[in-house]
């Protein structure tokens, strides 16, 4: 298992350097600078002096491969660089911003597994039923949902109408500013969950190995949990590892929304004021995390179904 | 109408009088928010010009000057009086002796230099530099010639001599957030970046990136009895749909409306009660680039106002949160000429103009526009079939807001719409059309016009203000006729506040940054 993970690790390496590169270009490219963004809403005009001297102190004014040299000897070194805006290191800047993405990542996956797995089980184990055709109808409405869309309705709902949660804003510990963001950022992983789970079980309850269990006289349940679960498992896990990156990359929309001082609204105001350093930081920590929780995923596949065998 | 008129006017005093026997209540939580974005830049208002980071700065910090709303000028805040001197080149101020930073120490003139000098360090890139510039030898500091401003002398700890390299209004540059002063000694230490310390009425208590800045009642604040509220909050809130979710829900005191929520608000019975409305100095234009063969020609730029309706467009997109707009200079500059009339919608007129300008058929022309609901595509869409009843066709070439400030100063456009500051110095606004300023600066059209550029001179020389007035005047209706731009509308800034907050003031440089120290919160506030 341990030269897996190290062998794992080190097959993440050309990914991160190629997604790095990547960064580095489309940014080389595309029009407008952290000066320019400076006066973008022409109210403040900065003038060519100042601009100059801002493009030479971030180091803008180089040739793009003088440039590219500085960035990857500084990733070589685990330094992200300074942060044009905050002018504080990048990693402190996304040090404040993770903790917040953390959180509402971890409370949406929550959400979603704790109701889109059981309503998936229970949706396969009575095909057809009416829980079945009402739980999937819900599934197909809830990926459909646009997430801002829905946030607001949760907002006017929740807050304004019923007075039962607070609209915005992150309260720390108080876990109730927690709730709104997570289920509005929760619901499309559930209904994937739940379609999943359901498909997951209907095909297992008609392998070769469960008919003979049920022939040879063991109880409902014992299938259920045993055979069903245990196989349905590494798929369900699957999805919950390729959701949990979903969910911290789609995090931008609902931290906007809710005005959640996660990653993803970093990400965007970074990427608005050409803030380089910390978009390249911020996309660099958002798929290092995909991996890990990817990395993780197929290692308790692993545990649960000792067939696996990786390799 | 003249009795209408008497009764407008009897109810208006009757209702100031009203306000002003309001008595301040001391005590509870101004529970602010910051719009323009989902963070604020950092914790150094020296590194930052935008409005989003003045919202925080003048809770915690004070220049040299303020912006009084209600007179529509800067006057001193940090200073107690200052002596101008003959030539109108020095300046002497006599600082308070009662302001103290938040760690307890008193200000000097120290304070005030220091703060200034670090504006030109040439190696770094502070957005204040240019309003440092106006200061003798500020120049040689940026350009690392020198390491002391030459024309800033400390005569002793709460006396500052002032030189200037030409006589101009000090005021205008020096009320700017971006040039707080800070305390010379503590700001040199890298805690002051996370835990300011300023001469402001409320003291940083704590900032959560991204989410909030809160900051408590400074005991030792110079104003007596001032500041009124015990805590403020500010919330980075910049979506609009959220905030107006959170105002309706009583969660924040204010919010800056858009076209459509001020729609909304205005029909509501409670809410239109809380609406506070004000001429902002910000200018929308279409940018007509005279080195585009037919923008070069007066003709087609006047046939350009005369072919769109900018007033149906204020009506129905901009929801009438806007003023038209007659020239350059916004409604609440002191240059601006009231009996002034707007282009009227002529089609025809139009159509003559671009045919006796040469282009009886019309022409093509790109206009780069963000997608900005009040300056930018959804109002170029609304041109477009205007502009096309005379001939005349448009090709729309959508960018982000960081493109447009970069085209526009390189002169790679033929036309763009954008929102400008035109104020509140109507002298250094109109310096913008100057032939002497460049096109990276702010003379984005390449505007060269002999008769105004000689006003504008003597505008900036004469000690006579009512002459100084009339010159920028007449400068500013040369504008109105040799046409640079399309004079859309000037920005009508709406503040939607809660019944217990009181005291906020129409600020026409930025309705969004306002003194603290001068609002104050009824009993009858949710908030604890």
């Amino acid at each position: 298992m341990l030269s897996f993970i190290v062998r794992r690790l080190l097959q993440s390496l050309p990914i991160i350097l190629a997604v790095a590169a990547l960064i580095f270009v489309m940014f080389s490219v595309i029009p407008g600078t952290f000066a320019s963004s400076m006066s973008d809403d022409g109210r403040s005009v900065l003038d060519a002096e100042v601009m100059a001297r801002m493009n030479k102190e971030f180091g803008l004014d180089d040739p793009v491969y003088v440039r590219f040299g500085k960035y990857v000897s500084q990733l070589a070194t685990f330094d992200l660089g300074t942060s044009f805006r905050t002018r504080q290191p990048v990693a402190h800047v996304i040090a404040d911003r993770l903790w917040p993405t953390a959180q509402l990542a971890f409370a949406s996956m929550l959400f979603a597994i704790l109701i889109g797995v059981p309503l998936g089980f229970v949706a396969a184990l009575r095909p057809g039923s009416w829980i079945d055709t009402i739980s999937m109808i819900g599934a197909v409405s809830g990926l459909s949902l646009p997430k801002f869309w829905l946030g607001l309705l949760l907002m006017y709902l929740f807050a304004l109408m019923l007075g039962w949660l607070p609209s915005f804003g992150y309260g720390g510990g108080d876990l109730r500013y927690l709730i709104l963001p997570s289920i509005a950022l929760g619901v499309a992983p559930l209904a994937l969950l739940a379609r999943t789970t359901r498909a997951a079980v209907l095909d297992i309850m008609n392998a070769d190995f469960v008919r003979t269990a049920r022939s040879k006289g063991m109880s409902e349940s014992k299938v259920v949990r045993w055979h069903l679960t245990r196989n349905a498992l590494v798929i369900i896990l699957t999805t919950i590892g390729l959701q949990f990156g979903t969910v911290i990359g789609q995090a931008v929309v609902i931290e906007k929304l809710f005005s959640w001082p996660g990653l993803g609204s970093l990400l965007v105001d970074s990427v608005t004021l050409r803030d380089i350093p910390v978009v390249q930081g911020s996309i660099l920590v958002i798929v290092l995390l995909f991996l890990l929780i990817n990395m993780l995923v197929d290692v308790l596949c692993a545990i649960i179904d000792p067939r696996i065998k990786y390799t | 109408m003249l009795k209408k008129f008497v009764i407008t006017t009897a109810l208006a005093l009757t209702l100031s009088a009203g306000a002003y026997a309001e008595t301040p209540r001391k005590g509870g939580t101004i529970r602010f928010t910051a719009p323009y974005g989902s963070s604020f830049a950092n914790l150094d208002i020296h590194t930052s010009n935008r409005a989003q980071d003045e919202i925080w700065a003048k809770a915690i910090h004070r220049s040299l000057y303020k912006w009084d709303a209600n007179a529509n000028k800067a006057v001193l805040d940090l200073a107690k009086e200052v002596k101008v001197s003959d030539d109108g080149l020095v300046y002497t101020y006599k600082l308070r002796d009662d302001a103290y930073f938040h760690n307890g120490r008193k200000m000097t003139a120290d304070d005030v230099i220091w703060s200034l000098t670090r504006q030109m360090d040439g190696a770094k890139a502070y957005p204040g530099a240019r309003y440092v510039r106006i200061i003798k030898g500020a120049i040689e500091v940026e350009k690392g010639q020198a390491k002391e401003i030459s024309g800033l002398k400390k005569i002793d700890d709460s006396t500052v001599e002032m030189t200037l390299t030409e006589k101009v209004d000090p005021s205008f540059n020096l009320y700017q957030p971006m040039l707080s002063i800070y305390p010379a000694d503590e700001a040199s230490k890298d805690t002051f970046a996370t835990k300011p310390i300023g001469l402001g009425p409320f003291k940083f208590v704590e900032y959560v990136p991204g989410s909030r800045l809160v900051a408590e009642r400074w005991e030792k604040f110079y104003e007596p009895g001032k500041p009124y509220a015990d805590r403020i909050t500010i919330s980075i809130m910049g979506e609009a749909a959220a905030r107006d979710v959170a105002f309706r829900n009583k969660e924040i005191d204010v919010s800056i409306l858009g076209p459509t929520q001020y729609v909304a608000y205005k029909a509501d019975s409670e809410l239109s009660k809380g609406l506070l409305e004000v001429a902002e100095v910000y200018t929308r234009v279409m940018g007509l680039n005279s080195n585009f063969k037919p923008f070069s020609d007066k003709r087609v730029r006047q046939a350009i106002n005369y072919a769109i309706d900018a007033d149906l467009i204020i009506k129905r997109l901009v929801k009438d949160k806007a003023y038209r707009a007659t020239s350059w200079l916004p409604i609440s500059s002191p240059a601006y000429d009231k009996d002034m009339k707007p282009y009227p919608y002529d089609p025809e007129k139009a159509k003559q103009l671009l045919a006796e300008a040469g282009y009886p058929d019309g022409f093509e022309f790109e206009w780069t526009a963000t997608s900005n609901e009040s300056w930018g595509i959804p109002i170029v869409e609304a041109v477009i079939p205007m502009l096309e009843k005379v001939g005349v066709k448009v090709k729309i070439k959508p960018v982000e807001g960081t493109v447009l400030s970069e085209v526009a100063r390189s002169g790679n456009y033929q036309a763009f719409i954008w929102s400008l500051t035109s104020g509140p110095d109507p002298l250094t606004s109109l310096k913008c059309f100057h032939s002497a300023t460049p096109q990276s600066a702010c003379n984005y059209t390449l505007f060269k016009n002999p008769e105004f550029d000689k006003l504008i001179d003597e505008a900036a020389a004469t000690d006579d203000q009512a002459k100084k007035l009339e010159n920028l005047k007449k400068a500013n209706a040369i504008l109105r006729e040799e046409v640079p731009m399309w004079w859309f509308n000037y920005n009508k800034a709406v503040m939607a506040h809660q019944p217990w907050l009181k005291g906020l003031q129409p600020n026409a440089t930025e309705l969004a940054v306002q003194n603290y120290e001068d609002i104050w919160v009824e009993a009858s506030s949710p908030a604890k």
